[in-house]
């Protein structure tokens, strides 16, 4: 083995750790402890949701029909297309293909841009709506027609798990974006190599956990009360 | 323990799945099955949450470890819906005692 082959192979190496795999346990174990520690984080409201899903269900499904089903579908998509590109972006660092871990990386932050762009939309439709509680809430004409079967606070009620579940979950994406540009700026300066990208595989568990937080998201908020 | 590389092939195919689950999913909404259309829905997006945890996040080949923490953190998810569900729904089975009532109060003998 040559210097230069050994160094690659001890870059990211912290002296704390026996060898790179037992560090590598422990990057995985410290996400996943983490990563559940947001499942009981999420947890919390999908319980609250159950409760008033169940206490006010026909405002709910009023609620539900509010929003844009086409517009959930389609954020869906994106977002699992993000999920794709930052699966090969982890592949790429493994084979040690740079340039691609550096494009996979930016197509899953341009495709989190999307998605929180048609997020943006949604949101300022509820003001357009006057269905956003507390700062907005004047539903009038058909909006006013679809709420005030299941009673008009209980309606309310369903607006403010929308934005506390939509908007905790667009926090995360925000946050994830930020670590993506954090991984392409120290890709770019060649800092990964196929021994050593744990980063990469720790952003991009928690890129995946996000996805699957909005998996859920879907059909609870915008799937319910039946479309026929 | 690294991660075996996995085909590009295999990402691929994965994300095509969770795509036409997508699909399944919105269209039968679409469909009145009763209250079917809420175990559908369920059903399908825990098998794209399955999808994404084995495939994307590679626990297909993680270690018994990490394995034991993320179902315990399901399960105690699942504590947490099924107890406070639990209180909820059953909270009309049996009358309130009305020496518990604020309006009323308690007469004392």
């Amino acid at each position: 083995m040559t210097d230069a082959e050994a160094r690659a192979q001890h870059a990211g190496h912290a002296h704390q750790f026996e060898d790179m795999e037992q560090q590598q346990e422990a990057d995985f174990l410290g996400i996943w402890l983490f990563l559940v520690t947001e499942i009981m984080f999420f947890g919390g409201l999908f319980a609250a949701y159950a409760i008033y899903r169940w206490l006010y269900f026909a405002a709910f499904d009023g609620g539900s029909h509010i929003l844009d089903i086409k517009l959930g579908a389609v954020n869906t998509m994106v977002l699992l297309g993000s999920s794709l590109t930052m699966a090969l972006s982890v592949r790429s660092a493994q084979v040690g293909n740079r340039r691609a871990l550096v494009g996979f990386l930016i197509a899953t932050m341009i495709l989190g841009g999307v998605f929180l762009g048609i997020k943006a939309y949604e949101y300022d439709q509820k003001f357009v709506e006057h269905v956003v509680p507390s700062l907005d809430w004047a539903p009038e004409g058909a909006t006013l027609a679809r709420l005030a079967p299941g009673g008009l606070d209980h309606a309310q009620i369903y607006f403010f798990f929308y934005f506390a579940m939509t908007g905790l979950h667009a926090i995360h994406m925000v946050i994830g974006m930020g670590l993506l540009l954090w991984l392409v700026l120290r890709a770019r300066k060649d800092e990964f190599t196929a021994h050593y990208f744990a980063p990469v595989e720790v952003v991009g568990l928690y890129w995946h956990f996000v996805d699957i937080v909005w998996i859920f998201l879907f059909p609870l908020l915008y799937l319910i009360g039946g479309r026929y | 323990m690294p991660h075996p590389i996995v085909p590009q092939k295999t990402y691929v195919m994965v994300f095509l799945g969770l795509i036409g689950l997508t699909i399944l999913t919105t269209g039968v909404a679409f469909i009145d099955l009763g209250p079917l259309n809420t175990v559908a829905a369920l059903a399908i997006a825990f098998s794209k949450m399955l999808l994404v945890i084995l495939f994307f996040m590679g626990v297909r080949s993680s270690s018994g470890l990490v394995r034991v923490v993320l179902i315990a953190g399901f399960f105690w998810l699942a504590l947490l819906i099924a107890f406070t569900m639990s209180d909820y729904r059953t909270r009309s089975w049996t009358p309130t005692p009305d020496s518990w009532s604020t309006s009323a109060p308690p007469t004392h003998p």
